[in-house]
């Protein structure tokens, strides 16, 4: 019985296959629609994927950079770094002179040429405040508290912009997902439409078929295999696309990284995401197939 | 093997094409089914292999009431029958062997145990030599006799057959139904519907002869 089942099924998919290929350029039209269908929202969603690698960088943002006015001096300004340490919600504090300051930015930030063209060093003095991990919470009125001290200019919380940055990726991933659901349905549609046809071509052979006693399950399952061929196929050639398209950024993102003197580099979709993308192509194709077939098929009978 | 008791087939639109049609056939039994065109022989046998059902009374089919098989059964139930039709009903895209091979493939017929009927059927119908060949370059009598051997390959109980003869000359004609003859003394039940009268005739078997729908002679009862 199971060997039984499963020749069938071998000798479906091989029809199949021999069909798609009877057809070529309109099959290889089909599987670039599909392709470019899947293409994109995972494309996209490879790129969320690299963007969320570089969030982590910042897990220690709880952070925040104290700017002293101009004209506080250095040992004022060590001073209230101990003064602030001293408080409760704050774990630890290190004073940044403004000479630290500018080799630091020297240093971190690529800009040493632009740097060298200062006649005076126009940094202000800085404190970096670690806030005690349990007065998180009370993080923004330690701000507000600090920022009313006569000596302080600026107060710069620099969650807030990685907080954006994580909110600006978790909308960009909810806008893929919203894309990926609408690119598959449309993935369903157009392989559901391609048996539509492909059922109406062989109207005559479904009728004989029914004829001679074939069930509507071995009727089905030549299109389904056709659904589940276009979708796997279209499926591989997304990944290629993916492929070719992180080959073409891959130059482009070194050189940008290596402006903010990071060795970030893209990197491709792990074989999980490729199985995902392979074997979720392939249901989509399946499931159109079975829709087109179940709406189809079951119209046509010998008469 | 076939039995109608009182059927009658209104199809939609109000025409009556068989009303109050009863007969039998047993087993092994050959029979011809004639009368005029519009008669309601090919609904009779529309009805056997349930492409049709009727309106009222019943059809038992190997002691099968058809009326009580469901829509998903029907596959099941045609396996047991083979179809032969005027215009051959092949699949042009394949070859010869295929062909016949199909009811054996759909009854999931191991390759070996297919290859051994289809060469069977073919050689029952003489075509063996041609199992490789696509139908559309056999003549029209040849096509038909693939549409036998495809009928018999799996031992159905009964083979109907409507208009088998229909496009052929008269000794084509008595060729087919010479091959008929030569399955039902193996045992097949048959019955063929046809309006040849001249080779019924001839032949002389069981006929059972339809008129507007009714049934106006059965030389068998």
């Amino acid at each position: 019985m199971i060997v039984r089942y499963f020749r069938l099924h071998a000798q479906t998919l091989g029809a199949a296959l021999g069909r798609i290929g009877s057809t070529p350029v309109g099959a290889a039209l089909n599987v670039l629609v599909i392709a470019i269908a899947l293409a994109l929202p995972a494309g996209m969603q490879v790129l969320i994927e690299n963007a969320n690698r570089l969030s982590p960088a910042f897990d220690d943002a709880a952070d925040f950079t104290i700017y002293l006015k101009l004209d506080v001096d250095e040992e004022r300004g060590r001073a209230l770094s101990a003064e602030i340490e001293s408080r409760a919600e704050v774990e630890s504090t290190r004073f940044v002179s403004k000479l630290e300051g500018l080799t630091e930015l020297r240093q971190s930030m690529g800009f040493g040429g632009a740097l060298e063209g200062l006649e005076e060093n126009p940094l202000p003095h800085a404190i970096r405040v670690r806030p005690d991990v349990r007065a998180i919470d009370a993080i923004d009125t330690l701000a507000s508290d600090l920022e009313g001290l006569p000596e302080i200019d600026l107060v710069q919380l620099d969650r807030a912009w990685v907080e954006r940055l994580r909110a600006i990726l978790a909308l960009g991933g909810r806008g893929v997902d919203l894309i990926t659901v609408l690119l598959a349905t449309s993935v369903i549609l157009v392989i559901g439409n391609t048996i539509r046809m492909e059922i109406q071509n062989r109207r005559t052979e479904i009728e004989v078929l029914k004829l001679v006693g074939a069930t509507d399950g071995f009727i089905r399952r030549p299109f389904l295999y056709t659904g589940l061929c276009l979708g796997g196929t279209g499926a591989v050639a997304a990944a290629l696309m993916i492929g070719i398209g992180l080959l073409l950024l891959a130059g482009p993102v070194r050189d940008l990284a290596a402006l903010y003197a990071t060795d970030f580099r893209l990197s491709g979709p792990s074989f999980g995401a490729l199985g995902t993308l392979i074997g979720g192509g392939a249901l989509l194709g399946w499931i159109g197939a079975w829709i087109a077939a179940a709406r189809h098929l079951r119209a046509i009978e010998p008469a | 093997m076939i039995r109608f008791e009182n059927v009658q087939k209104r199809y939609p639109g109000g025409r009556e094409a068989l009303s109050g049609v009863s007969f039998s056939l047993e087993r092994g039994e050959m029979a011809f089914l004639t009368g005029p065109s519009g008669a309601g022989k090919s609904t009779l046998l529309k009805l056997i292999a349930l492409i049709e059902r009727p309106t009222r009374g019943t059809v038992l089919v190997n002691q099968q009431n058809t009326a009580r098989i469901r829509r998903r059964r029907v596959p099941y139930f045609r396996q047991r029958i083979g179809v032969v039709f005027q215009d051959h009903k092949l699949l042009y895209d394949r070859p010869v062997f295929d062909n016949v091979a199909l009811p054996l493939v759909i009854a999931g017929m191991k390759p070996r145990e297919i290859g051994r009927r289809v060469r069977a059927s073919l050689d029952q119908v003489g075509l063996l030599d041609r199992e490789s060949h696509p139908p559309i370059t056999l003549s029209t009598g040849e096509q038909q006799r693939v549409g036998i051997a495809r009928a018999v390959a799996a031992r159905p109980d009964v083979v109907i057959a409507d208009e088998p003869t229909g496009n052929l000359d008269p000794a084509l004609s008595l060729d087919i139904m010479k091959l008929f003859e030569r399955f039902n003394e193996v045992g097949v039940t048959l019955l063929l519907a046809t309006h040849d009268l001249e080779l019924v005739g001839h032949l002389g078997h069981r006929r059972i002869e339809l008129e507007g729908g009714r049934l106006a002679r059965d030389s068998g009862q």
